[in-house]
């Protein structure tokens, strides 16, 4: 079984599939991830599929559960370098990808995430938030 | 419809052979020239009915020829096993329905992706999928 490799590159994960993965490697890669996110506390994965020339619905299933699965763990996921025939028989495929981010190429990807950084960034410094404040026990909610 | 041109035959057990079976079937499609999406959408509906085959029918085969018909030429994939067959055609063609742990995009989505589909199925006895693919 193929193992993919997955790169730190600041406060993200990426990872490029560069050859034509079995299910195994695919379902491998989500362990990894998650693990990988959680003793790094990355803040963002990559995946680059500019290389691949399939997606199936298993493949396409297995990108929206490692978007799932990266925002559990604080983590967002964006999906790069889509080739325009897999865009159009994903479609034809029935499969949507529903919250999974895209991006057209790496360059693209990363500034998303870094976006999403600096916003998080900024709600985490505003003195109105309401994660900031301590709880009161008992209190009843603003 | 008339076979022409290489025919090739291999197992499927595995889901290494799902990847094997991508790369046949893409091989050929590229030797009659399918245009690059059609060589994907029937790479991709080849990779759906071989993993089929994987997660239901246990192990099967597929046999890979080239066709011609009225001057066109196509790549024509039978997949075949003699797993438990398919009691309700009708429901497993239907999206988002799964009798295991699948999308249920499978079936109906091979449908999709090809230009010929025919299904012949049998309970107990196993079920053979047949997809063509025209060059345009």
């Amino acid at each position: 079984m193929e193992r993919v490799p997955i790169l730190q590159l600041g406060n993200a994960l990426l990872v490029s599939i560069q050859v034509d993965l079995q299910d195994d490697s695919v379902v491998a890669l989500q362990e990894d991830l998650a693990e990988r996110i959680v003793a790094t506390g990355a803040a963002g994965v990559v995946i680059d599929i500019s290389a691949v020339e399939i997606v199936d619905s298993f493949t396409g299933r297995m990108f929206a559960s490692i978007a799932a699965l990266s925002r559990v763990l604080d983590a967002e996921t964006v999906v790069v370098g889509m080739r325009p025939a897999v865009a159009i028989t994903l479609v034809e495929l029935g499969l949507s990808l529903e919250g999974v981010r895209t991006a057209l190429d790496l360059e693209k990807g990363m500034a998303i995430l870094d976006g999403l950084a600096a916003r998080r960034g900024i709600e985490d410094q505003d003195p109105d938030d309401n994660a900031e404040r301590p709880v009161t026990p008992g209190a009843p909610a603003p | 419809m008339t076979g022409a041109g290489s025919v090739a035959q291999m197992p499927i057990r595995t889901g290494d052979d799902v990847v094997r079976v991508r790369q046949l079937v893409r091989g050929h499609a590229q030797a009659v020239r399918l245009s690059l999406v059609d060589q994907t959408k029937l790479v991709t509906a080849a990779s759906e009915l071989a993993r089929n085959i994987v997660t239901y029918g246990g192990s099967g085969v597929v046999r890979v020829d080239t066709v011609t018909s009225n001057g066109r030429t196509g790549i024509r994939a039978t997949f075949a096993d003699s797993g438990p067959g398919i009691a309700d055609l009708q429901l497993a063609l239907t999206d988002g329905w799964t009798s295991g742990a699948g999308l249920g995009l499978g079936l109906g989505g091979a449908r999709r992706l090809v230009d010929d589909f025919d299904i012949d199925t049998e309970v107990g006895r196993g079920t053979t999928v047949t997809v063509v693919k025209w060059t345009r």
